[in-house]
């Protein structure tokens, strides 16, 4: 017998090979754990917390925590489900969502994960920020408004594009995401649409434009099946020893 | 504005060049082209970017991280009052108010003629002599009605800073009570010179029992030892002087009058743990201390107490760089002041891995508190089971308390741990105290039935702040400063932080604005379950303490602020005409939806 180390899930065991982390593992398995920030192409950096499990009867963000064999990981509970209801409340507050009108209404990340764990009520008084648009690029445009600040665009910049065409700036409530030009203008940096940042927002933040609507609402992504069970269909299966 | 600095190129070169273009020097070129200019101009921005080759955006999401990096001119005279709550209570709002209207200023804001700007900044460590100001990043304490008529005269008068009488920015340090560390009367470089080899050094610091007094109370021993049997290619000494939780002012002191102890301090435990670097980070709010700890090092240089071959020993290479901060309170949190050393946004990592292993470029690395290496050193000196012969069973040596608030004598009161809170209140004339927030606003807020509790790991463990409220202080407005402080220095990297924070102040107001009910309350203890499970560093896992052990103890004080309705919104229909109010200069009775006083 040669077999991968496992640790238990909601009671049920999951493989893992070294040096995955509880949430990577999971998906492997073919199993879900609610997540925002984690992309399986990229470095996890636990910003959203809405994968946030207990692992030995502590909280942590299960996408940067590294498995280990045997240890106990809760993460399917009502206390859990109840906190990643109240952390996608906040996001939603925290900038201006208008899902009827929005281009990626059906493919965005946020709004699914909203109707998969069950959130009914803003649960927060909303904040309405300020955010103007930058529409100066002729192909792509941006609705900061949206924006859900889990870096996955300024982390393929960085690392798949080498451009680092998008960054963060601010701090507390004020972060907000910031381009690579003096003017702040996208039209000024050297952004393409093929760019791999241009394709992973989760959100409605980086649009193409003249593509508007060229799928109906009602037959896109994730109104075909829900964020859980596309998540488990695509992740990268951990293959038989 | 770019015209007003015809040669910039030149300038910002002149500044990266000085640091070597080392693109971890960023926040040092960053703070330095500000000290030059009076802010840092977009273009400077791109300057800097190219003579460190990094990425604009890089250095622009660094420059907006830190708050008292300016990317947009914000006067000749830039004043910041510390709003922590014992400014307020020695009267700082009253103070900025009348300096505005002197000044035809509004806080925030810079004045109509680019003058002068006044706005409010985090507790700056004055609290036993507040209340206190920054001007152009330089402490200004002890401020009353005459003194801030001093500042306005200079001000309007556009008295250049240097030419300001001396004794306005005399800071006093108000030892009151010296035990083994504050009363020492060792020579620079004795701790140096006792330590006659690594290990039996490290073995000295492990027998002691020293434990870290930036409040978490590791074994000082045990993270040398680990740093010591990491491998890197280079191990580094980071001493922790972002002293930024508000109420604590002990090392302020310790840098100002002990500084060559804090330095012997780090070269011990550069012998012990084998480093050859050593950085010293310093909060940006004691900018004031950098050109004196500069010629002590100089001066420790020239003695042989840094350098080469440090004490005749051969192999024993070590020096110390100073590093300012600018304006961030979770940079005290060790992974986020290794990312501030780094030169980038000051936002904690994920751990593990540990600094000791993984630190300062990824690098093996010890990070102490400012009195941690000054007991080091004294350790160095006597001998661990001298020190541990002090204090209690898990809480060897003295620990310093910075004792502000409602008392007769603020100042340092140094005692052997497990002393009494009732004995540190009578020895600095505290009478008809009603709480002591003890270790700041992410300690614990304890009141009269607890005063016989002991300053120890065993029991209130504390970073120094020992901060005092009598009985006319309404404990729900310390508590709402401590929440805006959160909100204020959150890094914002994490989303129950960040929005919760927010939150949490917001609800605060709403309390004290009159419209707050049980539901509030409610909301509360939600806020403080999602920062208490989720939060990404203990910044959001502690925001939630002030408001949870003052509604504990003094929930009156909460109670009396609400409506007794189930809910009541937050938005004020007569508050969203004050604008108009203010724009017409109207304030009669027809310009107000309700009845006004």
């Amino acid at each position: 017998m040669n077999e991968w180390p496992s640790f238990l899930l909601d009671g049920e065991e999951v493989p893992f090979r070294p040096g995955q982390t509880v949430l990577q593992a999971a998906l492997a398995a073919g199993r879900y754990i609610p997540h925002l920030c984690y992309h399986p192409e990229f470095t996890p950096h636990g910003s959203c917390k809405v994968c946030t499990a207990r692992v030995n009867g502590r909280t942590v963000a299960s996408c940067t925590t590294t498995a280990e064999a045997a240890i106990e990981v809760e993460s399917n509970t009502e206390e859990l489900n109840d906190l990643r209801r109240t952390l996608v409340q906040m996001l939603f507050a925290e900038g201006n969502h208008f899902c009827p009108s929005c281009e990626k209404s059906g493919n965005c990340g946020l709004q699914a994960l909203g109707y998969d764990l069950g959130v009914m009520t803003a649960g927060f008084r909303h904040l309405f920020p300020e955010r103007p648009v930058d529409a100066s690029h002729p192909e792509i445009w941006l609705d900061f408004n949206r924006c859900i600040l889990c870096e996955l665009c300024a982390r393929a910049s960085r690392d798949v594009d080498g451009k680092n065409v998008f960054a963060l700036g601010g701090r507390g409530l004020d972060k907000h995401l910031i381009v690579n030009a003096e003017s702040g203008r996208l039209a000024d940096t050297d952004v393409a649409v093929g760019d791999k940042a241009v394709d992973v927002c989760p959100v409605g933040v980086i649009l193409r434009k003249r593509v508007g609507f060229a799928v109906p609402i009602g037959r896109r992504r994730y109104d075909l099946s829900p964020i859980s069970a596309q998540a488990r269909a695509d992740a990268p299966r951990t293959p038989e020893k | 504005m770019t015209a007003a600095f015809p040669d910039l190129e030149a300038r910002v070169g002149r500044i990266a060049g000085r640091w070597a273009h080392d693109p971890a020097r960023l926040l040092q070129v960053l703070r330095e082209v500000q000290e030059d200019c009076g802010y840092v101009p977009p273009r400077a921005l791109m300057l800097v970017a190219r003579d460190l080759r990094l990425s604009y955006s890089r250095v622009a999401g660094v420059a907006s991280f830190y708050s008292f990096l300016y990317t947009e001119p914000r006067g000749s005279y830039r004043v910041l009052f510390s709003d922590n709550i014992t400014d307020r209570m020695q009267g700082s709002e009253a103070l900025l108010d009348a300096m505005c209207r002197r000044l035809w200023a509004e806080p925030g804001k810079v004045s109509g003629d680019g003058l002068v700007s006044v706005g409010r900044t985090s507790c700056i460590g004055m609290c036993d002599q507040g209340p206190a100001l920054l001007v152009n990043g330089r402490t200004i304490p002890a401020l009353s009605d005459a003194r801030v008529d001093v500042l306005c005269d200079l001000i309007l008068g556009r008295v250049p800073l240097d030419d300001w009488p001396d004794e306005l920015f005399t800071v006093n340090d108000n030892v009151r009570r010296a035990d083994i560390l504050l009363g020492q009367t060792l020579q620079p470089g004795d701790p140096v010179r006792a330590a006659r080899d690594p290990l039996a050094t490290l073995e000295e610091i492990k027998r002691s029992n020293l434990r870290g007094r930036g409040g978490a109370g590791f074994t000082t021993g045990l993270k040398w030892e680990a740093c010591r049997n990491a491998t890197g290619p280079a191990r580094h000494v980071v001493c922790n002087a972002d002293e930024g939780e508000p109420g604590t002012f002990k090392d302020r002191v310790l840098l100002a009058s002990y500084a060559d102890l804090v330095f012997d301090g780090m070269t011990v435990a550069a012998y012990a743990v084998g480093a050859s670097q050593g950085l010293l980070y310093l909060r940006g709010e004691y900018r004031f201390l950098l050109e004196h700890l500069q010629d002590v090092l100089e001066r420790r240089r020239a003695a042989h107490l840094l350098g080469t071959g440090i004490g005749g020993r051969p192999g024993f290479d070590f020096d110390i760089q100073v590093h300012v901060g600018a304006g961030s309170y979770v940079c005290g949190e060790e992974s986020a002041l290794i990312e501030s050393l780094e030169g980038k946004r000051g936002v904690p990592r994920n751990r593990p891995p540990y600094p000791v292993t993984n630190g300062y470029l990824q690098q093996p690395t010890i990070v102490n508190n400012v009195e941690t290496l000054c007991a080091a050193a004294l350790i160095a000196v006597h001998g661990g089971d001298w020190y541990r012969g002090i204090g209690t069973l898990k809480s060897s040596g003295t620990k310093i308390l910075s004792v502000s608030g409602d008392v007769e004598r603020p100042g340092l009161y140094e005692y052997p741990f497990g002393v009494p809170v009732r004995e540190v209140l009578e020895d600095s004339g505290a009478s008809g105290a009603q709480a002591v927030q003890i270790s700041g606003p992410s300690g614990a807020c304890i009141d009269a039935s607890e005063f016989d509790r002991r300053i120890a790991f065993e029991d209130l463990p504390t970073a120094g702040a020992f901060t005092v409220f009598d009985g006319s202080r309404d404990m729900f407005e310390v508590a709402r400063n401590f929440a805006h402080f959160f909100a204020h220095e959150s890094c914002g990297f994490c989303t129950p932080c960040r929005v919760g924070t927010a939150m949490l102040a917001a609800t605060m107001d709403k309390i004290h604005d009159g419209n707050g009910t049980q539901h509030e309350l409610e909301e509360m203890s939600r806020l403080n379950r999602v920062l208490n499970s989720s939060a990404h560093c203990g910044l959001g896992h502690t925001a939630c303490n002030p408001i949870l052990d003052t509604l504990k103890r003094f929930r009156p004080a909460y109670e009396r602020k609400l409506r007794s309705l189930d809910f009541a919104p937050a938005f004020d229909l007569d508050g969203a005409l004050a604008r108009a109010r203010q724009m017409t200069g109207r304030d009669d009775a027809g310009a107000h939806l309700e009845p006004h006083p």
